[in-house]
């Protein structure tokens, strides 16, 4: 009797919300990898075949584009993960409670917000043949009245894409470090090695680096896995001929004659082994690299590089910064421009007409981008919340392992399984619906929004909530009134990343969407193709303020809140 | 309800098709009536192509009117590549989703045509019930009937003409080629200063088709289908003799071509490049209009004619707006939406009309018309060549990708 009572209760009661989450966002990714898989083999029932074959991957293999597109994936992925990862990593050691670096953070959060996409295009404006940075010099310095003949974006080695992903990545890292940094005493590890007359570089490669290399292992993965297999800068920055495989496997999937799909499907899984193999070698690399620096590390030298390391990092911190301010201003530049011939350094006709024509798509897009943004971001915040709470109150903590599935969507290429995506929404009947798109964003958006709020969660001193308890108020009421409105803060920061993750999405939401949604993020790419540097930047731009907007409103909210509240403030 | 309505508008076309020739006008008459009634209140999703602003506000005016008049709410589904459509409609197929599609109206021609006609996913035949269809000019304009060699059948509604064309800046550019031949020696006088966009790009594409219709051997074999090897190689040998000596000579020394037609727009405005490719003989005037070329841009076509086409609307088979749809596809044969269409202020793109099935009220609107600075007028235009069949082009662009695109 009482069992039967309370069993409603039991299925929402918190135990179950870690199998929900993981349910949610796991099932769709593997089942759509899945039917992305048959068709790779033949089997699509939809175009009148239903035998299996290896048809598909022969037609792949033999492919004229396919060997460089693989080679252009692989060496833009590797060198975009390597120089990321040096950089943020030197930069920490070398410049770690500086003022240099107390002035780097504050632009991280700002470069974190803004969607690829809208940096690769104002990058593009920037560094092009006929881009600001030529214009500037030209023709008083150059002699140069025509663009010089060089191809600095779209370029055949894919630098240019190199770039753009070390922009954003090496802040992504940066932050990481630093989140690893607050949960292995660093701070009296560095301080010891430094008493011991280690140089700051050598007392950081030695004493931290190590300790902490375990836990950025993950992010270091999913910036690889992101960087072999981004679809939208590529499009925008990306080698052309061949472009790289996921672009490549986009275009397959879009081809008119339908039986190219299956070659779609094939390059779609091959795309996803590339991941596995790369994330297996890096893996072994890595290894490897440990037991040679495990010899290093005890021969005593005390210093390492320090003063070009210290200066390397610096200029090249300095010049990421500087591009990606650049960006937005030449962004904000074109986006009022009515004519801008070339050499000129500012526009020769101002004009509104790019905001004034585009007025209705502008709010349609920007509503779609904040409806799904809104919704997925707080469905993803309260999941998270449930199962970090359910920790708290059962006392036990996920291991490495659960990490390892909140991941997952993070490390399986998207074009390997949107398409399996796709089809499983027609079936189910959800297909190009605000369900749909929720869904989907919610399997990028949540990852990164459990990532961002779990250690501020885990290491919430939990005797405010005891001393609740024991004043008599139930386990709910200690949650409400006591544990939340202390994580405010933090709360609000994940539910800003989850926010700027759906924003960003480009892939999911065409693939989601059914091409009835369009957000700012589809409309800016679609636009980027078409060469009207104007209404290219208006999206752009509007794409980058409403994820800055949600930022401000989350450092903002907190201040206001705890205005009363002393100590809550700076936390 | 809704199989229903579906239900009813293809006993409507099917009811159409059988009637006998005398009886149709008088049976058309009603039923265009029902179908008018039931579009009423419907929603259509028109997939179109949205790289262009000017096209894109064509397209909300369109809506607005449609709104005004009839009830039905058009929303414009904006697509790169219309590829991308296809692949969609054959997504819901495969999952059995055979009616409430989510298309229900596609900008299209040529391969995309193709493959929806070869693969059933088109419905139809529905042009020859739209009152508007009769004005168009289906005597003297082919290619509004078969479209790149395939027959239209009535499952496609002529949209508008394109005609492939070269805009130059005339500031740069004095003497401009006058065919294919000429522009490979210009382009050894001007280097770097041409290029094209990559395939399988439109444009590009259709720079491939024209070169390859000029230097064929006999350009009447592109006509058909063609599956033997012997005759793709003959006769696209002087074609890859041709890139291969043009192509040190472009931008980038051939080593990288634009993206997109548009993108080549841009590098034209940055003079990057002296010429730029277009398949609307009006582009030219509309982009000085709106600021985006130079005011000294002009047009020029080749002496012995250019590739020309007709771009249309078709409906996909498991639309479940087909009435209202098919009120769009007429509204756009319609004299107005045809005149503003070719007005250069808003799109200048040519109309599929024969002017001289016009009255005379929406004759004098035509003529009116400012074709604008950079427009050749239909006389300095050129003949027309005709598209090749799509095989020629489907080996072409794979023969491209393997000899210059790694």
């Amino acid at each position: 009797m009482n069992l039967l009572k309370s069993l409603p209760q039991r299925l929402f009661s918190l135990r179950y919300m870690p199998v929900l989450t993981l349910l949610v966002f796991l099932l769709p990714v593997l089942a759509g990898l899945i039917s992305s898989i048959l068709p790779a083999f033949g089997y699509f029932p939809a175009i009148g075949n239903s035998d299996f074959s290896a048809i598909a991957w022969r037609e792949l293999l033999a492919h004229p584009a396919l060997p460089s597109a693989v080679v252009t994936t692989i060496t833009t992925g590797f060198i975009a993960t390597v120089v990321s990862l040096m950089l943020a990593a030197t930069f920490v050691a070398a410049w770690h409670g500086s003022k240099t670096f107390l002035n780097a953070r504050r632009i991280l959060a700002p470069i974190l917000a803004i969607p690829h996409s809208a940096l690769a295009i104002g990058l593009a404006f920037l560094i092009a043949p006929s881009g600001w940075i030529v214009r500037a010099i030209s023709p008083w310095a150059t002699h140069w009245d025509r663009p010089p003949d060089v191809a600095i974006i779209h370029d055949p080695y894919g630098l240019s894409l190199i770039l753009a992903l070390a922009i954003k990545e090496t802040p992504y890292f940066i932050l990481m470090i630093l989140a690893a940094l607050d949960q292995s005493q660093s701070e009296q590890r560095l301080k010891l090695a430094r008493t011991l007359g280690y140089k700051p570089v050598a007392a950081w490669m030695k004493a931290v680096q190590p300790n902490i290399y375990k836990q950025i292992r993950l992010p270091i993965f999913a910036v690889l896995a992101f960087s072999l297999s981004v679809v939208d800068i590529s499009l925008i920055l990306g080698p052309t001929t061949p472009p790289p495989l996921s672009v490549l496997v986009l275009r397959w999937f879009y081809d008119p004659d339908l039986s190219t799909r299956f070659l779609a499907a094939a390059g779609a899984i091959l795309q996803f082994i590339i991941v596995i193999g790369a994330i297996g070698f890096w893996y072994a690399a890595e290894q490897g690299i440990s037991r040679f620096a495990r010899i290093w590390l005890t021969l005593g030298g005390r210093e390492f590089f320090e003063r070009p390391i210290r200066l390397v990092s610096k200029v090249a911190m300095r010049t990421l910064t500087g591009l990606f301010v650049g960006s937005l201003i030449v962004i904000v530049l074109w986006s009022v421009t009515r004519r801008w011939r070339f050499p000129d350094f500012l526009p020769s006709v101002w004009s509104f007409q790019s905001w004034n024509n585009n007025i209705y798509n502008l709010l349609g897009s920007s509503t779609t981008t904040l409806v799904v943004g809104l919704a997925s971001s707080a469905i993803a915040t309260v999941l998270v919340v449930a199962c970090l709470e359910n920790e708290k109150r059962r006392g036990k903590y996920a291991g490495s392992g659960a990490l390892w599935l909140v991941y997952l969507p993070l490390m399986i290429p998207q074009i390997s399984f949107l398409f399996g995506v796709q089809i499983l929404s027609i079936k189910a009947q959800i297909d190009s619906s605000w369900i749909s798109m929720i869904w989907t964003h919610l399997l990028f958006v949540l990852p990164y929004v459990f990532l961002s709020l779990s250690d501020p969660y885990r290491t919430q001193d939990d005797r405010y909530v005891k001393l609740a308890l024991s004043l008599g108020a139930s386990p709910a009421k200690a949650f409400w009134k006591v544990r939340l409105p202390m994580l405010l803060r933090p709360l609000l920061f994940a539910f800003a990343i989850g926010f700027a993750v759906s924003v960003a999405q480009y892939l999911p939401t065409l693939f989601a969407g059914g091409g009835r949604f369009s957000t700012l993020t589809t409309e800016a790419v679609n636009l980027s193709a078409s060469g009207n540097r104007r209404v290219i930047a208006v999206y752009a731009l509007l794409q980058s303020v409403l994820p800055l907007l949600i930022f401000a409103f989350a450092m903002w909210v907190p201040n206001y809140v705890y205005r009363n509240r002393r100590s809550l403030k700076g936390m | 309800m809704l199989s229903i309505r579906i239900g009813l508008a293809a006993i409507i076309v099917a009811t159409i098709f059988s009637a006998s020739v005398s009886q149709v006008t008088a049976h058309e008459h009603k039923n265009w009536n029902a179908v008018q009634s039931k579009a009423k209140g419907q929603t259509v999703y028109w997939n179109a192509w949205g790289g262009s602003e000017r096209i894109n506000n064509y397209i909300s005016w369109v809506g607005k009117r449609l709104w005004d008049d009839a009830g039905i709410t058009l929303k414009h589904v904006k697509v790169t590549d219309t590829g991308d459509v296809v692949s969609r409609v054959l997504a819901e197929k495969s999952a059995s989703k055979n009616k409430d599609g989510s298309v229900d109206l596609v900008w299209i021609n040529g391969e995309n045509f193709a493959s929806m006609k070869r693969n059933g996913l088109l419905f139809g035949p529905f042009t020859q019930i739209l009152p508007n269809y009769s004005f168009v000019d289906v005597e003297n304009k082919a290619t509004t009937t078969v479209d790149f060699t395939i027959p239209v059948d009535g499952l496609e509604a002529p949209w508008g003409m394109a005609k492939f064309n070269f805009i130059y800046d005339s500031a740069r550019v004095k003497q401009t080629p006058k065919s294919i031949a000429e522009l490979l020696t210009w382009t050894e006088e001007n280097f770097g200063r041409f290029t094209y966009p990559s395939p399988p790009d439109f444009l590009g594409s259709t720079f491939l088709k024209q070169a390859l219709v000029e230097l064929a051997s006999d350009p009447s074999s592109l006509r058909s289908e063609v599956n033997t090897p012997d005759l793709l190689q003959e006769t696209t040998k002087p074609l890859w003799a041709y890139l291969d000596n043009l192509h040190p000579n472009l931008w980038r020394k051939g080593s990288q071509f634009p993206a997109s037609s548009a993108a080549q727009q841009q590098l034209l405005d940055d003079g990057e490049v002296d010429i730029h490719l277009s398949f609307n003989p009006g582009a030219a005037s509309s982009l000085i209009k709106s600021g985006e070329l130079a005011p000294t841009v002009r047009t020029f076509v080749f002496e012995k004619g250019t590739i020309g086409n007709t771009h249309f609307v078709a409906i996909p088979y498991n639309s479940s707006s087909k009435a209202a749809a098919m009120m769009v596809a007429n509204f756009l044969m319609s004299p107005e939406a045809q005149a503003r269409k070719q007005d250069p202020e808003f799109w200048g793109d040519d109309t599929v009309l024969s002017i001289t099935k016009l009255s005379s009220a929406d004759q004098k609107t035509f003529s009116q018309i400012k074709l604008g600075v950079a427009t050749l007028s239909p006389q300095d235009l050129g003949p027309t060549l005709l598209e090749p069949h799509p095989s020629w082009m489907e080996y072409i662009e794979k023969e491209w990708l393997k000899r210059y695109g790694q």
